[in-house]
C-alpha cells in the first residue's frame, strides 16, 4: 500500500558508518529482499525503514510523506523477527491482538481481526496457547499472523526462517509467497543472507555490500547480468566460476565467470583437467575440475553422476554464457 | 558394593541432618521456650515440658506490641513497594536507554551500597529531623529505601538486560510507549526478579534495628524489632526472656510464611517459548 523513498540514507553510529547513502524506491505492492553478507547493513537499513533505529541524514518517504521522525506505531509498518520475539506471557490471541488493544480497538474487531488473520495461518486451533507451547514453525506463524492483524502498508521481515529447520524453512516460505500473493497491495521488504531465499520469493533483489547498494533488480536480472564480480559471485548456487591470469586475458578480461550449469564436457574443449571431486545430488552432479586456476572448476550436469574422480575431463563454456569483468570487476558488455 | 552405596547415602543424609539441625535449632530453642514461664526458662529443655501460652499473652496484651508490628508491616511493605517502583522504573532505564555516564551511574549506585549503616547514620539524622520526619514510619521507609535501592536496581538491571531486544521492539512496532513496556511486556517476565528482590528487601526492612532505634523514640512509633530489644521486665535486673522469644516467634512467623508463599511463584523459566530457545 506504500510506495518507499529512500533518498541517500545515511546511518553511523559514533564514527563507524554503516549505511553510507543508499537511494532506493521500493513501489506499492513490490515485494523486495535485501540481501548480502553478514555485516554488510541489510537488517539496520531494515530497522531505519521500520523507524526502530533513527536514520543519520538523508530523507525517508512512504507514500511521499516525510517519516524520517515519525514513530514505529505510526508508519503502518509490521515486522517479523527471526527470533519470533512473541511476548512470553501471552496466549496466541493476546499476542496477535496486543497492537490492536493498544490502539483501542473495539473487542469485536479485535477478535474478528484476529480470527481473520489465524485462519490464513491456519493457528486458528491453537490460540489459547502459550508461545512456549508451540514448535518454531507455528512460533513464526503466529508472529507473521501479529503482523498481519496490525493491517500494515508495510511487511518487514528480519531473516524470518533462519530459526527453523530445513524443511519448515521451505514450507514457510512458501507461506510467505503465497501471503504476498494474496495481498497484493502491501509492500513487503525481507532481509536475508540466502540467495535462495531471495531469488524464490523477491520480485526484486537490493543486493548490499558493505553500507552501499551494489545492484538492484530482478532476480533474473540479477543472475544474468550481474553489475560486479561481488554480485555474480553472491547470487546463484554453487557459486560462479572466476577464472583469472591466462584464462581470462585470453578473452580479454582481468576476470572471466562461468556459471556452473553454462560448461559443457566435450572432446577437446576449452579447458581440460582432472576430476578431484565429483557430489551426486541424484537429480544432478557437480563436477570439480583441477583445470589449473587457483580454485576447482565447477561443473553442473544433469542425471546420474557417470564420471569417477581421477578422471580427465575437457570442458568447453557454452556460447554467450561468458561473464567478463575487468580489474574493479564491473562487468565488460 | 551395595553396602558401600548404602553407607555413603546414610553419610549423606547424616551430613543434611547435621545442616538442617545446625540452622534450624536456634529457633527452635527460641519456640521452646517461648512457652516455658518461671523457673523452667533457666533449664535447659531441649523438648518443651507444657505449652504455656502466658508468654504469647503477655506480649500480645501489651500495651503496645499490636501496634509496633502493625508499624512493622507498614513500613516494611511500604518499603517494598516503593524500592520495587523506583527500581523496576531507574533499571529500564538503565538496562535499556544510552545515555552518557550510563556506566558511571551504575558504579555510583553500587558504590552507595558499601557504606556501613553507622556511616551515614548522622548525616540521614540530619536530613530526617530537616524533613520534619523524625519520630514517624515515614523516616524508616525513607532510609530502609535508600539502602534496599542498589542491591534492588542492580538485580533487576541484570535481569532486564538479559530479556531479549526483541520483544520490546516488536511491542514499540506494536504501538507500545515505555511505561507500557513496562508495566505489560516486561512486569510479567520480572516476577520471578521482583518476587526475590521484594522479599530480600521486605526481610531487610523488617529486621533492621540501628535507624529504627535511632529515628523512633516513643512506644507507639517502634518496630517490632526494637520493641523487643526495649521490652522490659518486672525490675530492672529481671530480663523477660519468656516474651522476648515469644515475641521473636510472632515476628519470625510472617517472615516464614512469606517465604513458604512466594517460593511457589518463583517460577522459573518464564520467558521461555517468547523467544527461540
Amino acid at each position: 500500500m506504500a510506495k518507499i523513498e529512500l533518498k541517500n540514507v545515511k546511518k553511523s553510529y559514533g564514527a563507524v558508518d554503516v549505511i553510507k547513502g543508499i537511494d532506493l524506491t521500493i513501489e506499492k505492492g513490490e515485494f523486495m529482499v535485501f540481501v548480502g553478507p553478514s555485516g554488510c547493513g541489510k537488517s539496520t537499513l531494515l530497522r531505519l525503514i521500520s523507524g526502530l533505529e533513527e536514520i543519520s541524514s538523508g530523507d525517508m518517504l512512504f507514500d511521499n510523506d516525510r517519516v524520517n521522525n515519525v514513530l514505529p506505531s505510526q508508519r503502518g509498518i509490521a515486522m517479523v523477527f527471526q527470533s519470533y520475539a512473541l511476548y512470553p506471557h501471552m496466549s496466541v490471541y493476546d499476542n496477535m491482538a496486543f497492537g490492536m488493544k493498544l490502539a483501542k480497538a473495539s473487542p469485536e474487531a479485535m477478535k474478528k481481526r484476529v480470527m481473520e488473520a489465524a485462519k490464513l495461518l491456519q493457528i486458528d486451533h491453537l490460540l489459547d496457547r502459550l508461545p512456549k507451547q508451540l514448535s518454531g514453525g507455528q512460533r513464526q506463524r503466529v508472529a507473521i499472523g501479529r503482523a498481519i492483524v496490525r493491517d500494515p502498508r508495510v511487511f518487514l521481515f528480519d531473516e524470518p526462517l533462519s530459526n527453523l529447520d530445513a524443511a519448515l524453512r521451505v514450507q514457510t516460505r512458501l507461506e510467505i509467497a503465497k501471503l504476498h500473493h494474496s495481498m497484493t497491495d502491501v509492500t513487503m521488504i525481507y532481509v536475508t543472507h540466502d540467495q535462495v531465499e531471495a531469488m524464490t520469493l523477491a520480485d526484486r533483489i537490493a543486493v548490499l555490500r558493505d553500507g552501499r547498494l551494489e545492484q538492484v533488480g530482478s532476480p533474473a536480472e540479477l543472475y544474468e547480468r550481474p553489475n560486479s564480480i561481488f554480485v555474480a559471485g553472491f547470487i546463484g548456487s554453487p557459486k560462479m566460476n572466476f577464472l583469472t591470469g591466462k584464462f581470462a586475458s585470453d578473452h580479454g578480461c582481468a576476470t572471466l565467470g562461468i556459471r556452473s550449469e553454462h560448461i559443457d564436457v566435450v572432446e577437446g574443449g576449452l579447458w581440460t583437467g582432472e576430476i578431484v571431486h565429483a557430489e551426486d545430488l541424484g537429480s544432478d552432479n557437480y563436477l570439480f575440475v583441477e583445470v589449473g586456476s587457483d580454485e576447482p572448476m565447477i561443473v553442473r550436469r544433469e542425471g546420474k553422476l557417470t564420471m569417477k574422480v581421477g578422471d580427465t575431463v575437457s570442458l568447453s563454456p557454452k556460447a554467450g554464457q561468458l561473464h567478463k569483468f575487468d580489474q574493479n570487476g564491473k562487468p565488460i558488455r | 558394593m551395595t553396602g558401600n552405596k548404602l553407607l555413603k547415602s546414610v553419610a549423606f543424609y547424616a551430613l543434611v541432618v547435621v545442616i538442617v539441625l545446625f540452622s534450624i535449632f536456634p529457633f527452635y530453642y527460641a519456640i521452646v521456650t517461648s512457652f516455658a514461664t518461671g523457673t523452667a526458662l533457666f533449664e535447659a529443655n531441649y523438648f518443651p515440658k507444657a505449652f504455656d501460652w502466658a508468654n504469647y499473652k503477655a506480649v500480645l496484651g501489651g500495651a503496645t506490641f499490636p501496634r509496633n508490628i502493625l508499624n512493622s508491616v507498614f513500613v516494611a511493605t511500604t518499603t517494598v513497594v516503593l524500592a520495587l517502583f523506583l527500581a523496576v522504573t531507574a533499571s529500564y532505564a538503565l538496562a535499556r536507554v544510552r545515555f552518557r555516564g550510563r556506566g558511571l551511574l551504575l558504579m555510583t549506585i553500587l558504590a552507595v551500597s558499601m557504606f556501613p549503616q553507622i556511616a551515614v547514620l548522622a548525616g540521614l539524622f540530619e536530613l530526617i529531623t530537616y524533613l520534619g520526619l523524625f519520630n514517624s514510619p515515614f523516616a524508616l521507609i525513607l532510609s530502609y529505601t535508600i539502602f534496599t535501592l542498589p542491591f534492588t536496581v542492580w538485580v533487576l538491571t541484570t535481569f532486564m538486560r538479559d530479556l531479549p531486544v526483541e520483544i520490546e521492539e516488536a511491542a514499540i512496532v506494536d504501538g507500545a510507549t515505555p511505561w507500557i513496556i513496562i508495566t505489560k511486556v516486561f512486569l510479567p517476565l520480572l516476577w520471578p526478579a521482583l518476587v526475590t528482590t521484594g522479599l530480600l528487601a521486605f526481610i531487610g526492612a523488617w529486621n533492621e534495628f540501628l535507624f529504627a532505634l535511632t529515628f523512633t523514640s516513643s512506644e507507639v512509633t517502634r518496630t517490632v524489632p526494637v520493641a523487643i530489644a526495649l521490652l522490659s521486665g518486672a525490675s530492672q535486673q529481671e530480663i523477660p526472656w519468656g516474651p522476648i522469644m515469644a515475641a521473636s516467634v510472632i515476628v519470625t512467623v510472617p517472615l516464614i510464611i512469606l517465604v513458604l508463599i512466594f517460593q511457589r511463584k518463583i517460577v522459573a523459566g518464564l520467558t521461555a517459548g517468547g523467544v527461540k530457545g
